[in-house]
């Protein structure tokens, strides 16, 4: 990678972690909810009789809303899904470049 | 388009403009059950054709070569992580972002709309998140119309001979951005305000999404380019057999058709 390359990729990957950063600190006792649930909290404003007509599959099946943590459980495996699969080929195509095998060799 | 592909683009074509005007009623995720049933039929009816194109080219891309098939895993895999990240935001609440830029400026619009709904369906069905009955609207808008925004601002800033990172930067924020715009739109018109119609909800909903979105939009933006950055060094021969790097200077598309 070339350095200016290296640069830009830790000028952007700093000021992404600024941006998520510096919202939590600037607005202490935020609550940080959902924005999804500010949607919602929109449609009963507009329409106050509305009521959702479906429920999640999966709130049906364990008959209750989802526990917090499990949900974010859920979410740290779908995270931990992409990381793994984008982070396996992008170490074997490291590999490749730096055994010189490029143009014939396919990491699949 | 072979025959057989040609045939199935019709009768999905056919099914799409059946369940979207049969109806009575014309009918961040959509919440399940959030949507009158009506525009969830509309809205996934008009998904149908897309998805049905989108696979053909998927089936294609990989067929053509092998070595295709990475990158579609990588796009895809980089929409799990993405939207996967609730990130807090200016407002105080927090929302997520798409991903589907970055798969849209690698392959096209059409084949992101099957990995869209694949990461859709999985957050709907595990983590009560969207849900099945707005799968529809949502896949139109994070896999489908944002995907769309992204690769014609990309297609653009290549022919006005932008910055490529500042091209696939804007491409992939913008993108981002729009879906949400057409979530503001699709509950706008479902909840038209008493006193203001369709344009007065949509304000209100565009004044709830937007100000969180904008901040996150920027950092998918970013982390688009890190990762094109990061393909660019070390896969070359993948981006050029899909025709993302052409071994001749300046090519307009970036689908092998």
């Amino acid at each position: 990678m070339s350095k200016k390359n290296k640069k830009t990729v830790w000028i952007c990957i700093i000021v992404c972690i600024l941006l998520a950063i510096i919202p939590v600190v600037m607005l202490q006792g935020a609550e940080f909810g959902g924005s999804d649930d500010a949607g919602s909290e929109m449609i009963s404003e507009i329409d106050p009789n509305y009521q959702p007509w479906y429920t999640p599959v999966l709130e049906q099946l364990i008959g209750g809303e989802m526990p917090g943590e499990l949900e974010s459980l859920l979410f740290c495996v779908q995270t931990g899904i992409g990381c793994s699969i984008i982070f396996y080929f992008l170490g074997r195509f490291v590999e490749r470049k730096k055994l010189g095998r490029e143009d014939n060799s396919e990491v699949l | 388009m072979t025959k057989k592909e040609g045939r199935w683009m019709s009768v999905s074509i056919a099914a799409a403009v059946y369940f979207m005007f049969g109806q009575n009623a014309l009918a961040m995720h959509i919440m399940e059950g959030y949507l009158p049933a009506g525009y969830c039929i509309f809205w996934g009816a008009l998904c149908i054709p897309f998805l049905v194109y989108g696979f053909i080219k998927i089936r294609r891309i990989v067929s053509e070569n092998r070595r295709s098939i990475t990158l579609l895993a990588m796009a895809g895999a980089f929409i799990f992580v993405i939207s996967s990240l609730k990130i807090p935001s200016v407002t105080g609440s927090c929302s997520h972002m798409t991903g589907t830029g970055l798969g849209a400026i690698l392959f096209g619009a059409f084949p992101v709309s099957i990995l869209g709904i694949i990461v859709l369906l999985f957050q709907a069905i595990l983590l009560a998140h969207g849900g099945l009955t707005t799968l529809g609207a949502n896949t139109f808008s994070m896999a489908i119309a944002g995907p769309f925004v992204s690769y014609g601002l990309y297609v653009l800033g290549k022919k006005l001979k932008w910055n490529q990172k500042v091209n696939v930067f804007v491409a992939c924020s913008v993108g981002d951005l729009f879906t949400y715009c057409v979530t503001a739109f699709q509950l706008a018109l479902a909840y038209p305000s008493e006193t203001g119609g369709v344009a007065a909800s949509m304000v209100k909903f565009l004044g709830v999404f937007a100000p969180t979105q904008l901040p996150l939009a920027v950092i998918e933006g970013l982390l688009s380019v890190v990762i094109v950055i990061a393909l660019e060094s070390y896969a070359t021969p993948e981006l050029k057999s899909i025709g993302f790097l052409s071994d001749t200077p300046v090519k307009g598309e970036s689908v092998n058709e």
